[in-house]
């Protein structure tokens, strides 16, 4: 099967405003491009529903209220009213990362989040942020999360190592449950959707319905993966706010 | 078996660590909805531990996947 036919070639990146410094690669590409849309189309969201600011909303308000006051829970639940300082930027993760997937399922379009480079970008500002707060605000009395209270003390030389693993393991498992999730399932969606022209017109409807089915369930991975990262994010802020277990 | 088939199948055997998670999360959710029929009121408040819990969950997949890749593109 040719390169260009295969259900990998959507995850292609081709510079569209070649740029080169020095010996960098720095073009302008169909990645940075889907990542400017989904920024401007949050932008334009929030810019418009704050226009008409009315104390009945209208429709467009409603959704950015919606949105607003959903991440706003979640942060309050998870990590208490200290969060409320952080809220700005969980709530533009959360954003960023629903765009980038809900505009990747657009025929045609590019799925910024299905490349393992950007969801571990992604992760690692979660990661290094959380840890240098929790070092800013408890000191070393942070490292206090790695031994959890109230455990006999000769389960401590097994118990920290284990707690320390899973700490650093954070951001891989955060950047590749997004990465994998968003590939594998606009794999599939391609896989099927080529079954559509392999049976033709006499067939092709089987797979076709499959497809429509399948789309759903994508909207509804891309819903559910951004808000796994955001509430994941919370959840590692809470422990860099409150260490002791 | 030469290496490079010895590592298809090594990753291919490596996924099979998915099922785990695949259990997991079946049980997560399936208590999560007969608890939600029983108390609906509760529910809603649940929600988020069950979607930690995915996550961790997914997590020991992620491993396996991790495990599979460098398996076809490292080695």
């Amino acid at each position: 099967m040719a390169a260009e036919h295969s259900p990998m070639e959507q995850f292609a990146i081709k510079p569209l405003i070649p740029i080169h410094v020095g010996g960098l690669d720095l073009s302008f590409t169909n990645s940075a491009l889907f990542m400017v849309i989904a920024a401007t189309v949050v932008t334009l969201l929030m810019v418009a529903s704050f226009r008409g600011r009315s104390l009945v909303p209208s429709r467009i308000q409603s959704v950015a209220e919606l949105l607003y006051e959903f991440v706003a829970n979640m942060v309050e639940s998870v990590c208490g009213s200290e969060g409320r300082k952080y809220f700005p930027f969980i709530f533009t993760l959360f954003t960023f990362i629903l765009l980038c997937n809900l505009l990747g399922l657009l025929p045609y379009a590019f799925t910024v989040t299905s490349h393992i480079i950007i969801t571990v970008a992604l992760a690692l500002v979660v990661f290094i942020g959380v840890t240098i707060i929790g070092f800013a605000k408890h000191g070393l009395g942070f490292l206090g999360l790695f031994a959890p209270h109230g455990v006999p003390g000769w389960i401590m030389p097994f118990l920290v190592p284990i707690e320390v693993f899973s700490y650093f393991v954070r951001p891989v498992s955060l950047s590749l449950r997004l990465f994998a999730n968003m590939m594998a399932g606009h794999t599939m969606l391609k896989v099927i959707a080529g079954f559509v022209v392999l049976l033709g017109a006499w067939f092709g409807w089987v797979p076709f319905a499959f497809v429509v089915i399948l789309t759903a369930f994508e909207i509804l991975v891309a819903l559910l993966q951004a808000y796994i990262f955001a509430i994941l994010a919370c959840v590692y802020l809470n422990d860099a706010l409150h260490p002791s277990h | 078996m030469d290496a490079s088939a010895a590592k298809l199948v090594a990753a291919g055997l490596a996924m099979i660590g998915v099922v785990g998670a695949g259990v997991g999360i079946g049980v997560l959710f399936g208590n999560y909805v007969s608890a939600g029929i029983r108390n609906p009121a509760a529910a809603p408040k649940m929600f988020p531990q069950v979607m930690i819990g995915m996550a961790l969950s997914e997590a020991t997949a992620i491993f396996s996947l991790v495990i599979a890749l460098m398996l076809l593109f490292v080695f």
